[in-house]
This record gives structure tokens, C-alpha cells and sequence, in this order.
């Protein structure tokens, strides 16, 4: 911390003359392209400087899978290895869903510290800087998802989908979490703190994810409760995910999750640019 | 309030016109019918207290916040109509930093430069510029929450200059700065005004305002309640002060009611216990007041006469001094 004060002081800082400060043109404005490119970049940036913000994608997915399937293997299913093909899939999806909150923690920090006012000054297709950092959460997403797959393959999960249904079911992955993002950017936008939307997030999340077929099958569920899961997100993105590792998937299923996500963008997604223009 | 939008004329010579700004909180009026007329290439300051409205309309003439009432021209555009013009030829630095500060100082100035819509090698060309004019060439490659208060402020200022800016907004740039680092930002400021840059700044210093800004708008409660240059807020005041440094505070107040009868003038007394402050507007009355006290047995252990300050001036406008109502605020808060 002492250096900066003794380089400054040491040296007298001349600036040079006005015309170095002003600048010499005035560019034409950046394409809708280049100027995703440049948030995506920031967001590149953020992962190089702080390497921490990628545990969420790495420890915790490791720690899920390890914990699940050694402490409820036995208990539900009777043994790990078996248990690990119905639960792998499932708790990707979890583990994947839950990380998508980050991106609205993210969001809500550029406002706090005020980044976001100077980009909101500036005269630009001002969604790109949610799809720019967006776009960068699907790279932290698949290696969430590859680390989770790896493992589960060292533990002795084989997906009878092969490698072709292990794509489908990362692609189906990746596009539900796309869109589940700007449930938390809308969020984010809205609630104060970043321990506020946590707790939010905690709300949403914890039902979401236990109250589905990602840890049970629904059929031992009392019928309400089955209603619930039957119409739960996460449980039909599990189902599908489930289908096309082990190769079962039908085209049904893979709709549903396609159209659950075109809802969740097609409503969250304008909301939060809306209050993205309109945040006071 | 709408229909004045037809009286405000559009004026070639103005950054900025405003008329009857308002945005209210609740039930508090944080500006309160602000009237602007800023002309180009000066440096125009907003003086107030803390809570005085300074960002608020600040970030009103920005595009960042909408207005509850009035209407604005900013470089002849309509406020709230055509915010893609004036964000495309405005610069906003807020009162806290507003950089990515994981970031490096480079990487930041490089994203802000592509933004504008530089390519990459322009874009990398133009960072290294801005860092090396502001002194910061060492720090390039250190991440920005590195960087001390100073430095910090000098990034925020040049990422707001990538491209010149025909106008740009600085809140409070010295806030928390020594006064090295002080002057190094007034140096910027006048370098930006002499490219030709309006620029529009808050400021709680009194020092600061008089020796940068071209006007003043003193800020109170929302209100602007003065107007001006600097010698011409200084005038309103009256031509003189004279401060007087007793050696017993509890003289105070006999000497102010000696000076009150005797000279005929208005005394205030300051924070200090042991001064007394009177307004004096021919200065062959010092002597006479100074021999008066001196015949009363009053001691006095320094005098000054001169023309009145800034902080005189905020006090004999609100009746209390800048800090003292900065203080007050805390306190309500
Ligand atoms: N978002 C907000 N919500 C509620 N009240 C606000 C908000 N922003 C500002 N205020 C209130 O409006 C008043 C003016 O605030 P403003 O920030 O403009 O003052 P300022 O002159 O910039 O003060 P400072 O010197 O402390 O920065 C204050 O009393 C403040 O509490
Ligand atoms: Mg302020």
C-alpha cells in the first residue's frame, strides 16, 4: 500500500499540454457487435483479476456432487453408483440454476459502485452490457457443467445418450440458465444490497430446486406436492437433461424446456431493460 | 410548469439553461425550482453544503435522473427528449469513483475508449495517452483499487474524457484529496476548459469555487440563493470584513455590542469563541473600531481586514457558515 504514495511524491507530475487531454476525433459510435465485445471483455477481465469469483463454478459443483451422492446415495437408492445415474443430471441443473444468481450480484455491484451510471451516460445500445456479461456467464456455466460431467465419469456415471446426449443435455443447460439469468439481473436492478438479493435468491431457489425430481422420484410425493413438481422449472429442465444423457429424451420434453425459457426471457428480459433505462 | 418549455428559447452562447428544476424524495424537496443559464467554455461552480441538491442536479442535467417539474437545454437539446444527443457530447464524473476497480487503469481506459466506438488498437493507443498525460503511466498495469485517492480521481476524470466532451459534469472532484492531488485536478479542469470543454463542477469549498469557477451558484435547500462571479457574490456581501482574534472569549460579546453601537455595523460570531466578525464598509472605520476596543480595555491579540470570503459570503446568505450547516444536516439525518 506505501508504494503509490512514494512514487507519487517523488516525481512532480507534469502533464503535458491540453492538446494530449483532448482528444484528436470524435469515432463514429461502436456497432451493437463491438460493443457486446467490450462488456464481454470487461467480464473476461473480472475473471483474470479476480479468479475467486470462479469457485462458484468450481468448488461448488464438485462439493454438491461429492456430498450427494456419498450422503444420500446409500440412504435413497440404495448404492452410489446407481444412485449417480438418476442424480447426476438432476443436480447439474441444480448446482447450474443456482449459480445464475451471480450475475445478478454482479449487476447489482456495477450499480452501487456507480460503473453503471457512466455506461448509462454514454451513447450506447445500452443491452449489451447485460448480454456482454451475460454471454460471458454461459462460458462460466458450461465450465461448471464439464467439471460436474468430469467428475461424475471418475465416479462411475456412463450416459447411455453418449456424447451427442451429454452435448444436448449441456446445450439445454446453458439455454435455461441463459434465461433464468434475468429473473437475478431484474433483481438485482431492484433490491438494495447484495445480501438482500442472496436471501432472495435463497427464497426462490431452495423450493425450486428440492421441491422437484432432482433428488426423488415424484411418484412417492403426496399427489399436491406432485402437481407442484410437474410444473416446476427446474424439474423440467431435470427430466429432459435426464432424457438426453441416457438417451431417452422424446422432442416433448425438450419443448417444454425451450418454451419455459423463451417465457422467462420473454418477461424478464424486457423488465429488466426497462428498469435498467428507468433505475433512478 | 410544461408550458414554460415554449418561453425557454434555445441560445447558441449556453450549455446549459434550466428553468424550475424540481425532483423531490418523499416529502423532501431536494431541488426545489432551480433556474440555470450556464454560458460555454467556463467553468461554472455549484457551492453548497452537504444536502444541498448538488448531485441531484447534477444527475438530472445528466440523463440520469428525469426532473419532477422544470425544463432544461443541454447543448441545445431538449432535456428528457433527446438524451441520446446530449449523452453522445456529455461526461459525467460522480462524487464517488465510478471505475471498474478490479480492473487496471489501462483495461478501464481501453473499455471506455472502445465504448465510443474506437477500435482496438485506437482504442489501446488512446488509453496510453490519456495515462501518460494524467500521470498515471506507472500505474497502468495496477489494478485500480490499488491506486490512492488522487490517482483514483484521476482515472475517473480521464475515463470521462476518452472523447472531449463538449460539456462535462465533475461532483465534487477534490473531496477527500490533498491539496497536492487538489491542484492537480484544477489543472485539469483549466487544461479542459482551454480545449474548449464546459465544465460544470460541485464543490463544499469555498476556496475551490473562487479560485476555479468562472460562476457560482451558491446551493441551499435545493434553491439556488446567489448568483455569480465570485467578486460580484463578494460585492453583494459588502466591501469588507474585519476579523477580529480577542485574547479573552469572554470580551465577545461586550466587543460585538461596542462595535455594534460605535461603528454602527452587523457582527456575527463564528465557531471560534474568541472572534468577533464585523461587516465594515469604509476602511478608515477599522482603526476607529480597533481604537475603541482598545479604550474599553478589550484585548486583542490579531486583527485582519479584507474583502469578505466565500464562507462570509455563504453566511451572510444563510445566516449560518457552510460547515456549521453541513453539520446540522448530520444531524437531522
Ligand atoms: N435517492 C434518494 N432518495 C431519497 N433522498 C435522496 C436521494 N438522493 C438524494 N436525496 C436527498 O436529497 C437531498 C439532496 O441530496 P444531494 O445528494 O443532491 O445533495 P448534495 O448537495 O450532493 O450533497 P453532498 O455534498 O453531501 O453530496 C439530500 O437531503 C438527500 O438526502
Ligand atoms: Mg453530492
Amino acid at each position: 500500500m506505501t508504494d503509490y504514495i512514494e512514487q507519487d511524491a517523488s516525481r512532480t507530475v507534469e502533464f503535458p499540454m491540453s492538446e494530449t487531454i483532448a482528444s484528436s476525433k470524435r469515432p463514429a459510435r461502436p456497432t451493437v457487435l463491438a460493443t457486446i465485445g467490450a462488456f464481454a471483455t470487461r467480464a473476461l477481465l473480472r475473471i483474470k483479476h479476480v479468479p475467486e469469483q470462479m469457485f462458484d463454478v468450481t468448488l461448488f459443483p464438485v462439493i454438491f456432487l461429492l456430498m450427494f451422492t456419498y450422503l444420500f446415495g446409500g440412504a435413497i437408492a440404495g448404492s452410489t453408483a446407481e444412485y449417480l445415474q438418476f442424480l447426476l443430471p438432476g443436480i447439474l441443473v441444480m448446482t447450474v440454476s443456482q449459480i445464475t444468481m451471480y450475475t445478478g450480484i454482479d449487476l447489482n455491484n456495477d450499480i452501487r459502485k456507480g460503473i453503471f451510471d457512466r455506461f448509462r451516460t454514454l451513447p450506447i445500445w445500452l443491452p449489451a452490457a447485460l448480454i456482454g456479461a451475460l454471454l460471458v456467464d454461459v462460458i462460466r456455466y458450461s465450465i461448471a457443467s464439464i467439471i460436474m460431467i468430469g467428475l461424475g465419469l471418475l465416479l462411475g456415471f456412463r450416459p447411455e445418450g453418449g456424447f451427442i446426449g451429454v452435448m444436448g443435455a449441456l446445450v439445454l443447460i446453458l439455454i435455461f440458465s441463459f434465461s433464468l439469468s434475468w429473473i437475478w439481473t431484474a433483481l438485482g436492478l431492484i433490491v438494495r444490497s447484495e445480501k438482500s438479493l442472496m436471501m432472495l435468491s435463497f427464497l426462490v431457489m431452495m423450493p425450486l430446486t428440492f421441491i422437484s425430481n432432482v433428488f426423488v422420484d415424484p411418484s412417492t410425493l403426496p399427489s399436491w406436492l406432485q402437481g407442484f413438481v410437474s410444473i416446476n422449472p427446474i424439474s423440467i429442465l431435470a427430466t429432459a437433461v435426464r432424457g438426453f444423457m441416457h438417451g431417452t429424451v422424446t422432442a416433448e420434453q425438450i419443448i417444454w424446456v425451450l418454451v419455459v425459457s423463451v417465457i422467462l426471457t420473454a418477461i424478464f428480459a424486457p423488465f429488466t431493460m426497462y428498469l435498467y433505462r428507468n433505475k433512478e | 410548469m410544461l408550458e414554460s418549455a415554449k418561453q425557454l428559447p434555445r441560445s447558441d452562447f449556453l450549455a446549459i439553461e434550466a428553468k424550475g428544476l424540481v425532483k423531490i424524495y418523499g416529502k423532501q424537496r431536494a431541488v426545489d425550482g432551480v433556474d440555470l443559464a450556464i454560458p460555454k467554455g467556463m467553468v461554472y461552480g455549484f457551492l453548497g453544503p452537504n444536502g444541498a441538491g448538488k448531485t441531484t442536479t447534477i444527475r438530472m442535467l445528466a440523463t440520469l435522473l428525469k426532473p419532477d417539474a422544470g425544463v432544461a437545454h443541454v447543448l441545445g437539446h431538449d432535456l428528457g427528449k433527446e438524451n441520446d444527443e446530449i449523452r453522445s457530447r456529455i461526461s459525467l464524473t460522480g462524487q464517488y469513483a465510478s471505475i471498474d476497480e478490479d480492473l487496471t487503469g489501462m483495461e478501464n481506459l481501453t473499455m471506455m475508449a472502445k465504448l465510443m466506438g474506437y477500435s482496438r488498437r485506437e482504442a489501446k493507443m488512446r488509453a496510453s495517452e490519456l495515462l501518460k498525460a494524467f500521470g498515471l503511466e506507472e500505474a497502468a498495469k495496477r489494478q485500480v483499487k490499488k491506486y490512492s485517492g488522487g490517482m483514483r480521481r484521476r482515472i475517473d476524470i480521464a475515463a470521462s474524457i476518452v472523447v472531449t466532451p463538449d460539456l462535462l459534469f465533475l461532483d465534487e472532484p477534490t473531496s477527500g484529496l490533498d491539496p497536492r492531488s487538489r491542484n492537480q485536478v484544477w489543472d485539469i479542469v483549466r487544461m479542459l476548459v482551454g480545449s474548449g470543454t464546459t465544465v460544470l463542477l460541485t464543490t463544499q469549498y469555498l476556496e475551490e469555487a473562487d479560485q476555479l469557477a468562472d460562476r457560482i451558484a451558491v446551493i441551499n435547500k435545493g434553491k439556488i440563493i446567489a448568483e455569480g462571479t465570485s467578486s460580484e457574490l463578494k460585492a453583494a456581501v459588502g466591501s469588507g470584513t474585519l476579523n477580529i482574534q480577542l485574547v479573552r472569549p469572554e470580551d465577545r460579546v461586550r466587543a460585538g455590542n461596542l462595535l455594534q453601537q460605535k461603528i454602527l455595523t452587523t457582527v456575527h460570531h463564528s465557531g471560534d469563541s474568541a472572534s468577533v466578525t464585523a461587516q465594515i464598509n469604509d476602511p478608515a472605520l477599522v482603526a476607529e473600531a480597533i481604537s475603541e476596543l482598545a479604550r474599553e480595555g478589550i484585548a486583542i491579540s490579531d486583527f485582519s481586514f479584507g474583502r469578505p470570503s466565500l464562507d462570509e459570503v455563504f453566511l451572510s446568505l444563510t445566516g449560518h457558515s457552510a460547515e456549521g450547516e453541513a453539520d446540522a444536516e448530520e444531524e437531522t439525518l
